[in-house]
């Protein structure tokens, strides 16, 4: 447990008076790929902005790198080095791709700009062909990798992806994983990845929790997981049952 | 009229009976229409009692240039069109023109030179009117849609009562100058900081609210602020308004009141008239207006400008990428206030006189219409939307022709708000994205491309 950067402990969330998140503990160690599954409305999603600090947490606290961040507004926690590529992929839809990169840069005034988005550019070589294009009107794959792209100009410690597959055709979904995969392996890069494509997810991650209705209801590494009945069952044969 | 299906074969003599068909349709619908409208006309006379009035000749005007409008866009004007379409696909589109390319440097250059070609052309008192009825009346809305434009086109902040800080401009100059006697140019900057600090009031309050919301309440705020100058009569006078504000000075060297010993005119032994007066403040706007655009090409470089761009696009995306959104909002209110100020301490030193009339909701909107229809972010676009539309509403003064047309009483400037409203509905129908509807990227690599307004969604430009 001496290399834990994120610890979310007893978080509970509220949209006014429902509550998304019933107490959830997750932990994540540096270096590590770790990935949360859960069908629709599970709270995947709410514990994300809620590491984010949008919406805040009621109860419970978020630590990451030793520092308490739960009563952190969002523009301080982002600065703290958490990068988040958010759900729905949310790019400036108006700005050139070049331009939504550097956006990503603004915290560091811009003194690795060229480097990083050259390594960005080697990662996903669509978005150097598209460098001048808007945003707005990439593919969804290449908003996706826009998105991580993004993200990563803030040279993060650790980033938040919310469903990097979502709409994405499956060859383009492995790119983007193996993407995850290589940063990960070559650079360290520590990855919190919410999901619904279990099967992808669980065999890219290190570990992995299962959320039902705002609870942590299972974790184990990600091999464990996948041969799990009760996830199998759930997550991975289409909802036969 | 557009329910008339019209079938592509048709042609010759075909097309001409259709046109025919179609405008005799658009005369009768223009009559059912207009009718009541303009043929009958209801009026007092002396005893208090209705008149009405026929009209029947200008109705029928009316419904003949509804039928031959009609008749002439089908037969001739929509043939046309398909030719040039045609045409224009075919050939490759050429390089940029010497003229489109320089567009700006052009136009300020004409600027310069604009009050003495006037002077030369119409005389010293000949010129004063197109020196202050066109160029500072025109140039001061170019500079309010600039403001405007930083706080709706580049943080896409939509405030319909921008008038508010062009209120507090113009009032800060004519109290401050009455009660304690300060000069325009110290009052110039102070009134852009006291207008930078009522758009943060403004601010604070609408910090959450975006789009709809945040429109009803700057409105609001726009009609709180008039409200107060009408009422608060110990201090603003009221609806009397504040009148003898003193001119401004050629920065205290040469003075433009009259009995003033460092008089310009009579330093300069010239004969007196106004119009030097006029000549200087066509320039001092015009370097006002400047300087608003400057300092908006160089915050969209900056980390703020790119921020604000940002913000309008995506706020979450945003903060998830650690811009404080708060600072950046306000520093768009009042930055876009400033320069709302400053238009406004001009406005009060050119009429000399100011009152709660001059800032109602309308000139809001006007200023909003012309950020809209020249494309919410560019500068070149919405300079030349006020040239239309400012320039376009004193022409109409001018077209005394028509009431030989229309008759003695038909006055122009009445149907001004229609042919307004016309042109809107026009230009937002073939360019939806106002005259210039691409952007300029702030930051590339290699090659600076524009960047088309087509293929987004609407109203996120």
């Amino acid at each position: 447990m001496s290399d834990t950067l994120l610890s979310v402990q007893g978080v509970e969330t509220y949209y006014g008076n429902i509550r998304a998140l019933a107490g959830v503990d997750v932990q994540v160690q540096k270096g590590e790929i770790v990935s949360l599954i859960g069908a629709n409305g599970a709270g995947k999603s709410t514990l994300m902005m809620t590491i984010c600090g949008s919406p805040q947490a009621r109860n419970g606290t978020i630590t990451f790198d030793g520092e308490d961040i739960t009563r952190l507004p969002t523009h301080l926690i982002a600065r703290r080095r958490i990068a988040q590529s958010p759900e729905g992929r949310r790019i400036f839809p108006r700005m050139t791709v070049y331009e939504n990169l550097q956006m990503g840069a603004s915290l560091d005034n811009l003194k690795y700009f060229d480097e990083d988005v050259e390594k960005i550019f080697t990662l996903f070589p669509r978005l150097k062909e598209r460098q001048s294009q808007r945003g707005g009107t990439l593919s969804g794959g290449e908003q996706q990798m826009l998105s991580i792209g993004r993200a990563l100009m803030a040279r993060p410690k650790l980033l938040l992806l919310d469903e990097p597959s979502l709409g994405l055709a499956p060859l383009i979904v492995k790119g983007i994983f193996d993407a995850i995969k290589v940063l990960n392996k070559e650079e360290g890069l520590t990855v919190f990845l919410v999901e619904q494509n279990a099967f992808a997810a669980l065999k890219l991650s290190d570990r992995a929790y299962v959320m039902v209705n705002g609870k942590v209801t299972m974790s184990g590494s990600g091999k464990e997981l996948l041969a799990n009945p009760e996830v199998r069952a759930a997550y991975l044969e289409g909802g036969r049952h | 009229m557009s329910n008339i299906s019209h079938s592509p074969e048709s042609a010759g003599g075909n097309l001409t009976a259709r046109a025919l068909r179609e405008g005799i349709f658009a005369g009768i619908v223009a009559l059912g229409l207009f009718v009541l409208f303009v043929g009958l006309e209801t009026t007092q006379n002396i005893r208090n009692e209705l008149v009405l009035n026929q009209r029947w000749g200008l109705l029928a005007i009316f419904v003949a240039v509804a039928a031959v409008g009609r008749f002439l866009t089908v037969a001739y004007i929509r043939p046309w069109m398909d030719a040039r379409k045609a045409a224009a696909k075919a050939p490759v589109e050429a390089d940029e023109s010497f003229f489109k390319r320089n567009f700006s440097k052009i136009a300020i250059v004409a600027l310069l030179i604009y009050p003495p070609l006037m002077v030369m052309l119409f005389g010293v008192q000949g010129s004063l009117k197109w020196v202050d009825n066109f160029g500072i009346q025109i140039l001061i809305y170019v500079m309010l849609a600039w403001g405007l434009n930083i706080v709706v086109g580049l943080a896409g902040l939509l405030d319909l009562g921008y008038v508010a800080f062009y209120a507090v401009g113009a009032y800060s100059y004519a109290l401050l100058s009455q009660y304690f006697g300060l000069s325009f140019w110290v009052l110039l900057p102070l009134a852009g900081i006291l207008a930078a600090f009522w758009g943060m009031i403004l601010g604070f309050p609408v910090l959450r609210l975006k789009g709809d919301y945040l429109a009803i309440v700057t409105l609001a705020f726009g009609e709180i602020i008039r409200l107060v100058l009408i009422n608060w009569t110990e201090v603003t006078r009221g609806t009397f308004g504040v009148s003898g504000i003193p001119k401004a000075s050629v920065f205290g060297i040469w003075s433009f009141d009259v009995g003033a010993p460092n008089n310009f005119a009579k330093v300069f032994e010239l004969p007196m008239s106004s119009a030097y007066y006029k000549i200087f403040l066509f320039y001092l706007i015009l370097a006002l207006a400047l300087l608003t655009a400057y300092v908006t090409i160089r915050l969209r470089r900056m980390p703020i400008g790119r921020a604000w761009e940002a913000l309008r696009e995506d706020e979450i995306a945003c903060r998830s990428l650690g811009i404080n959104t708060v600072t950046t909002k306000l520093t768009a209110f009042s930055i876009g206030a400033m320069f709302g100020g400053f238009a406004g301490s001009f406005f009060a030193v050119r009429q000399g006189f100011v009152s709660p009339e001059s800032f109602v909701f309308l000139e809001s909107a006007i200023i909003l219409a012309i950020v809209v229809l020249g494309g919410m972010g560019s500068l070149v676009g919405i300079a030349v939307a006020a040239v239309v539309m400012v320039g376009g509403t004193e022409l109409l003064r001018e077209m005394t022709f028509l009431k030989a047309i229309f008759g003695p009483d038909f006055t122009p400037e009445l149907y001004r708000m229609l042919i307004f409203g016309l042109a809107m509905v026009i230009v937002m129908v073939w360019k939806p994205r106002g005259f210039v509807g691409s952007r300029e990227p702030t930051a590339f690599l290699k090659e600076r491309k524009a960047v088309s307004g087509s293929f987004t969604k609407e109203g996120h430009g």
